[in-house]
C-alpha cells in the first residue's frame, strides 16, 4: 500500500465527520440488527416461556429438552443429511461447469456465466413450485410417463419425500455453487498447469494432483453457501417434503407460528447456529490444510 | 485460454454443460408453459392455448395490493442496502480503520445465517422495539438480507478503480467528501445502479425472512404461498409467477450487463494483487477479508 501525503491540521475535521457520517449506516445496520438481534435470540433461548416477549427467569431447560428429546435428534440429524446430500450433490454437478467456464468456455465465457447467475435472481419460492407441479400425483412427471407409455397408473412416489426435498433443495440452490469454484479455478496460475505438463503429468495427473487441490477453497465456499441456507429451510420440506422430512427449520417456524414457543424456538436456533459454527471451522481448518492463495 | 491437450474432453464437457444448463431452466420452464395450458392441472398432453388465467390477474385488489406493497418495499430497501453497502464498502477498503474491516466483515455475515434465524431475530427485535410486523420490518429485513450482495458488488467495484486516481485527488487538495462524491462515485455509477437492482430483486422475490415479518398487508410472495392451498388457484398463480419470472429476468439481465459494463469501463486490473479480481455474489469474505 502506498504511503498518503499526511493531511493537515484544518482537514482533519471536515475528515472525521466524513468517516463518521460514513460509518454510520453500515454500523447501525450490523450492530443493531445483525449482532443485537442474534443477541437478543441468544438471550430468549435461556429464558422460560411465560407468553410474553422476553419470557421469564433464566433456565437451561429449553436446552435441556433439545438434547434429551429424541425427536430433535432425528430432525436435526435428517435436516443434516438432507443438506449434506444437496451440498454435495450441487457442489459435485457444478464443478465440471466451473471448470468448464474457466479452462474451455473461450468466448462463450461471458454468455455462460451469464445463463448459470440468471436463475440466481429468480423467486426462491417459484423454484419450489415449480417442483410441486413437476412432482405432483396429477402432475408433469406423472402425466408424461403415462402419455409415453412408460407407465400405466400415476403414482405418488414422487411427491412428500425426503428424496423430494433433496431433488427440489438440490435444484434451487445449484447457482450458488458454481461461482465459487469458477472463481477458484480461474485464479490458479496457467504457469502451474503448463509447469505440470511440461514435467510429464499426464492430464489426469495434473487435474488431480494441482488444478483440484487448488481449487479445494472455492469448492469449500460453494460447500458452505449451500449448506447453510439448506440446512435451516422451511419452505421446501412445507411445499414438497410432507410430514416424513420436517426439517429444523420447520421446527423453529413452528415454535414463533402455531406452537408459540419463543424462548424454545429460539434454542432450536441456537442449536442451530452451533452446528453450522462447527461446520465452517471444519471447513476453515480444511481450507488452511489446502492452502488458501487468497 | 484452454489447454491444447485436453481438448478433447473438452467436448464433452460442453455436451455436460448443457445438459446442466437444461436441468436449471427446465423446471422453471414449465411455469409459462402451463401457464398458458386451458387446464387447471398441470399436466400432460396440453388442453390448447389460453389466456384466461393472466385475465384473472386483472381487477384481483388482492393481488394489486401485494404488488404495490412488493413494489414500495423493494424500492426502499434497496435504496437502503445500497446506501450501506457503499458506505460499507468503501470505509471498508480506504477507511483504514479496525472498527470499517469489522462492519464490513459482520455486513456479509447473513449469507452464513439460514434465513429462518435472521427471520425470527429480526421478530424478536421489531416487537421489542415496539415496531411489530409491519412493512418497516419488512424494509428492515430485506436491508439486511440483501446487504451481503451490495457490499460485495460496491467492494469489488472500488477495489476495481486504480488507486492512483483516488491519491490524485487528495493530492490535488479535494477533501475525502469531494473525492468520494466527485470521483468515487461517478466511477462506480453502474455497480451502484447494478447493485441496486438486484438488492430490489432480492426483496421483491424474498419469502423466507418476509414470512416472520409481515403484518396485514402481504407481499407478492406471501399472497403466492396464501394461494398454493387452493388447488383452484394453481393457473392463476402459474399466470402470476410467470409474469414475476419475466420481470426477474429482465432486471437481473439488466443489472448483469450494467456491472460487466462498468467493470470493463476502467481498463486496468486492480493494482493491489492482493485485492480478488471480480468478486460475484457467490464469493464470500471467505477469500477476500
Amino acid at each position: 500500500m502506498s504511503t498518503l501525503v499526511a493531511t493537515s491540521a484544518p482537514e482533519a475535521r471536515s475528515s472525521q465527520g466524513f468517516r463518521v457520517a460514513m460509518l454510520l449506516p453500515g454500523a447501525l445496520v450490523t450492530f443493531l440488527l445483525i449482532l443485537f438481534a442474534l443477541g437478543l435470540v441468544l438471550f430468549l433461548a435461556f429464558r422460560g416461556n411465560d407468553g410474553s416477549l422476553l419470557g421469564a427467569g433464566f433456565t437451561v431447560a429449553n436446552f435441556v429438552t433439545v438434547a434429551s428429546d429424541p425427536l430433535y435428534w432425528t430432525v436435526t440429524l435428517r435436516s443434516l443429511i438432507i443438506a449434506g446430500l444437496v451440498t454435495l450433490a450441487t457442489v459435485v454437478t457444478a464443478y465440471p461447469v466451473a471448470y468448464y467456464l474457466a479452462f474451455h468456455a473461450g468466448r462463450r465465457r461471458g454468455l455462460l456465466l451469464f445463463l448459470v447467475t440468471l436463475p440466481f435472481w429468480t423467486s426462491y419460492l417459484l423454484r419450489v413450485f415449480a417442483w410441486k407441479i413437476v412432482l405432483a400425483y396429477n402432475g408433469v412427471l406423472n402425466s408424461a410417463l403415462i402419455e409415453s407409455g412408460i407407465w400405466s397408473e400415476p403414482t405418488l412416489a414422487f411427491l412428500n419425500t425426503p428424496a423430494a426435498v433433496v431433488v427440489t433443495l438440490a435444484h434451487a440452490y445449484a447457482p450458488f455453487a458454481i461461482l465459487p469454484i469458477y472463481v477458484a479455478l480461474d485464479t490458479i496460475p496457467k504457469s502451474l498447469i503448463e509447469a505440470a505438463s511440461d514435467l510429464g503429468a499426464r492430464p489426469f495427473t495434473s487435474f488431480r494432483r494441482v488444478v483440484l487441490p487448488n481449487s479445494m477453497p472455492g469448492v469449500l465456499a460453494a460447500a458452505l453457501v449451500v449448506f447453510v441456507p439448506t440446512v435451516g429451510d422451511y419452505v421446501t420440506p412445507a411445499l414438497v417434503g410432507g410430514p416424513a422430512s420436517t426439517m429444523i427449520g420447520t421446527l423453529i417456524q413452528a415454535q414463533f407460528g402455531k406452537a408459540n414457543d419463543w424462548p424454545f424456538g429460539a434454542a432450536l436456533s441456537v442449536a442451530v447456529m452451533l452446528v453450522i459454527l462447527c461446520v465452517v471451522l471444519v471447513a476453515r481448518f480444511a481450507d488452511r490444510r489446502f492452502g488458501s492463495r487468497t | 485460454m484452454s489447454i491444447a491437450r485436453t481438448q478433447g474432453g473438452g467436448r464433452w464437457l460442453g455436451v455436460y454443460v448443457v445438459a446442466y444448463l437444461v436441468f436449471l431452466y427446465l423446471p422453471v420452464l414449465l411455469i409459462p408453459l402451463f401457464s398458458f395450458n386451458n387446464s387447471i392441472q398441470a399436466a400432460f398432453p396440453l388442453q390448447g392455448f389460453t389466456l384466461q388465467w393472466y385475465a384473472t390477474l386483472f381487477g384481483n385488489s388482492a393481488l394489486t395490493g401485494a404488488l404495490l406493497n412488493s413494489l414500495v418495499i423493494g424500492a426502499i430497501a434497496a435504496t437502503g442496502a445500497t446506501l450501506c453497502g457503499i458506505t460499507v464498502s468503501y470505509m471498508d477498503l480506504y477507511g483504514r480503520s479496525p472498527l470499517a474491516a469489522t462492519i464490513s466483515a459482520i455486513a456479509r455475515l447473513p449469507i452464513l445465517i439460514p434465513g429462518v434465524i435472521v427471520g425470527i431475530s429480526l421478530l424478536i427485535l421489531i416487537n421489542l422495539i415496539g415496531l411489530g410486523p409491519s412493512r418497516i420490518a419488512i424494509v428492515l429485513g430485506h436491508i439486511l438480507v440483501a446487504l451481503p450482495t451490495t457490499v460485495v458488488i460496491m467492494r469489488s467495484r472500488f477495489a476495481a478503480i486504480p488507486k492512483t486516481i483516488r491519491e490524485a485527488a487528495l493530492d490535488l487538495g479535494a477533501s475525502d467528501w469531494t473525492t468520494f462524491r466527485r470521483v468515487m462515485l461517478p466511477l462506480s455509477l453502474p455497480a451502484i445502479v447494478s447493485a441496486f437492482m438486484l438488492a430490489f430483486l432480492i426483496s421483491f422475490d424474498e419469502f423466507i425472512v418476509v414470512f416472520f415479518l409481515a403484518g396485514t398487508e402481504p407481499t407478492l410472495p406471501l399472497y403466492i404461498w396464501s394461494q398454493l392451498r387452493f388447488p383452484k388457484s394453481l393457473p392463476t398463480v402459474m399466470a402470476l409467477g410467470t409474469s414475476i419470472l419475466a420481470v426477474s429476468f429482465v432486471i437481473a439481465a439488466a443489472a448483469e450487463i450494467l456491472r460487466h459494463r462498468g467493470l470493463s469501463a476502467t481498463a486496468p486490473r486492480p493494482a493491489d494483487p492482493s485485492q480478488p479480481k471480480q468478486t460475484k455474489r457467490g464469493e464470500l469474505q471467505w477469500h477476500s477479508t
